[in-house]
């Protein structure tokens, strides 16, 4: 599905991405971890077109993405910090990404799922950060699109709307598609993801399933096997 | 493009802004054809006013619309969109509303006043073609300062100082050459001075087609000899032509390479 080969990117002098090589099969939950500043959003963004790599390639379905906008028709994107413009009603607004995209979507289940309708005549500037995540999170899942990208998506949800959010990511992977997901709640990975990519450093650090990565640092607990990681004493 | 050009105009159309500017013209269109109680002195008061503060507006306006939309730009950029017809459609949305605003605020007014059938209405018309290039010219200026400058107050910054720089200090820095070079022959490089701003060049365009060129003395001749004439009226336009093409060029250019 997705293929990133030795992928450079820096803003400034500051170097994000490093040599990144990553392929991405057909299928399944990916979760993209690393410590902050890791270059976890600029991966994501430079998968998505919207920032330039310096070196290196990213190929979706085979084709190189490089000044191409329309295999973005085939990814929904969740971007980490809902922003959306202020002065539009969220009826409006997902009626506008509608327009743009020109694709059947379900968006009436969705609102009706995280109980959106009392807040679709309400401007997006007035919405609590929770409410918009959840907006945001309707935007995404409403189209059917063999390719998702969650950027943080469990920001401000409640505890309801989370096991709501697991519940969908579930039904999309059932589906067939490939699902890639970063996040800082390990717990929430730990439930979702069939495989982890761990960066650090521009690089990617570690990859497989978290069985391995729990053999592979001999620790028992997903979250201690992830800071283990960091400390390469821990692995001797 | 025409999608986010829609939507582009459709917000600016809602802003309160924008009735703000359209309500402005139609009160100085009515105000002025009040006191001068004559199209043609109306014209020419008129015409101070647009070569100031059209780029004015049109500068202001671009740059607070391109940071005030950045969710909106960030939101687009992940949709199945080319880069390049969202910061198009963008420009043209805001340059469109500001236009229809100069447009319907001063052709309301003036047409109320019976401009068919004055022989006015060939100056009025060159008036709304200029004003119109001004705002296309400012707003794609704006743009590309606005792109550049992840820093809003350094971007506002530029943006006022470009018009600062075009309206007031080009024309003092073109007087005092003038009067630096005075022994020397100054026909050609007045004319490319000109030629070299949009402000200083709808401004003689449009003083030149009123026939009032006398009050500019020796150049006003020499002008009058290149203006007046047909190919100085289609070079001239090509020149504002050029003018609103090479930043929205740059613009559409320089938003390829760009990272969100």
């Amino acid at each position: 599905m997705i293929q990133l080969e030795k992928l450079h990117k820096k803003f400034g002098r500051n170097q994000v991405l490093s040599g990144v090589d990553l392929s991405i099969g057909d299928g399944g939950i990916y979760a993209v971890l690393g410590p902050n500043g890791s270059g976890k959003t600029t991966l994501i963004k430079s998968i998505l077109g919207m920032v330039v790599p310096h070196a290196g390639n990213v190929l979706v379905s085979g084709k190189n993405v490089r000044n191409d906008w329309r295999y973005r028709q085939n990814i929904d994107y969740l971007p980490q910090i809902a922003s959306f413009p202020g002065n539009l009603k969220v009826r409006e607004l997902i009626r506008m990404i509608k327009d743009l995209r020109q694709k059947p979507s379900d968006e009436d289940n969705l609102v009706q799922l995280f109980a959106l309708e009392p807040f679709l005549d309400k401007k997006l500037r007035t919405l609590s950060g929770g409410t918009r995540q959840k907006v945001n999170v309707v935007l995404t899942f409403m189209f059917d699109s063999p390719l998702i990208i969650l950027d943080e998506p469990t920001t401000g949800l409640d505890p309801a709307a989370l096991i709501r959010l697991k519940g969908l990511i579930q039904r999309e992977k059932e589906k067939g598609k490939t699902i890639l997901i970063t996040s800082h709640i390990l717990q929430f990975v730990e439930e979702v993801a069939d495989e982890i990519v761990y960066l650090l450093e521009g690089k990617v650090y570690f990859r497989g399933s978290i069985e391995q990565l729990k053999n592979k640092t001999g620790q028992i607990d997903f979250e201690h096997a992830i800071a283990a990681l960091t400390t390469p004493t821990a692995n001797a | 493009m025409l999608k986010i050009l829609k939507y582009s105009f459709y917000d600016l159309i809602r802003s309160r802004w924008s009735y703000v500017y359209f309500l402005f013209y139609l009160a100085l269109g009515f105000v002025l054809l009040f006191l001068n109680n004559d199209l043609s002195k109306a014209i020419i008061t008129l015409m101070n006013v647009i070569i100031v503060l059209v780029p004015l507006i049109g500068t202001i306006f671009g740059v607070m619309y391109f940071y005030n939309s950045k969710e909106f730009t960030e939101l687009l950029l992940a949709q199945p969109l080319k880069r390049s017809s969202i910061f198009l459609g963008q420009y043209f949305g805001v340059a469109g509303s500001l236009t229809l605003s100069l447009v319907l605020g001063l052709g309301i007014p003036f047409m109320l006043y019976g401009l068919f059938k004055s022989d006015a209405i060939w100056n009025f018309s060159l008036l709304l073609v200029t004003g119109a290039f001004l705002t296309l010219i400012f707003t794609a200026l704006a743009f590309n300062i606005a792109l550049s400058n992840e820093n809003k107050i350094k971007g506002f910054g530029y943006a006022v100082l470009l018009w600062l720089f075009m309206a007031v200090i080009y024309d003092g820095l073109f007087l005092m050459s003038l009067i630096v070079f005075e022994e020397y022959p100054l026909d050609t490089f007045s004319l490319t001075a000109t030629m070299f701003n949009p402000i200083d060049l709808s401004r003689t365009l449009i003083l030149l087609k009123l026939d009032i060129s006398a009050l500019l003395g020796y150049t006003g001749a020499i002008f009058k000899r290149f203006f007046g004439t047909h190919t100085g009226l289609v070079v001239s336009v090509s020149v504002l032509l050029l003018w609103t093409v090479l930043p929205v060029w740059r613009l559409s250019a320089k938003a390829k390479r760009k990272d969100f």
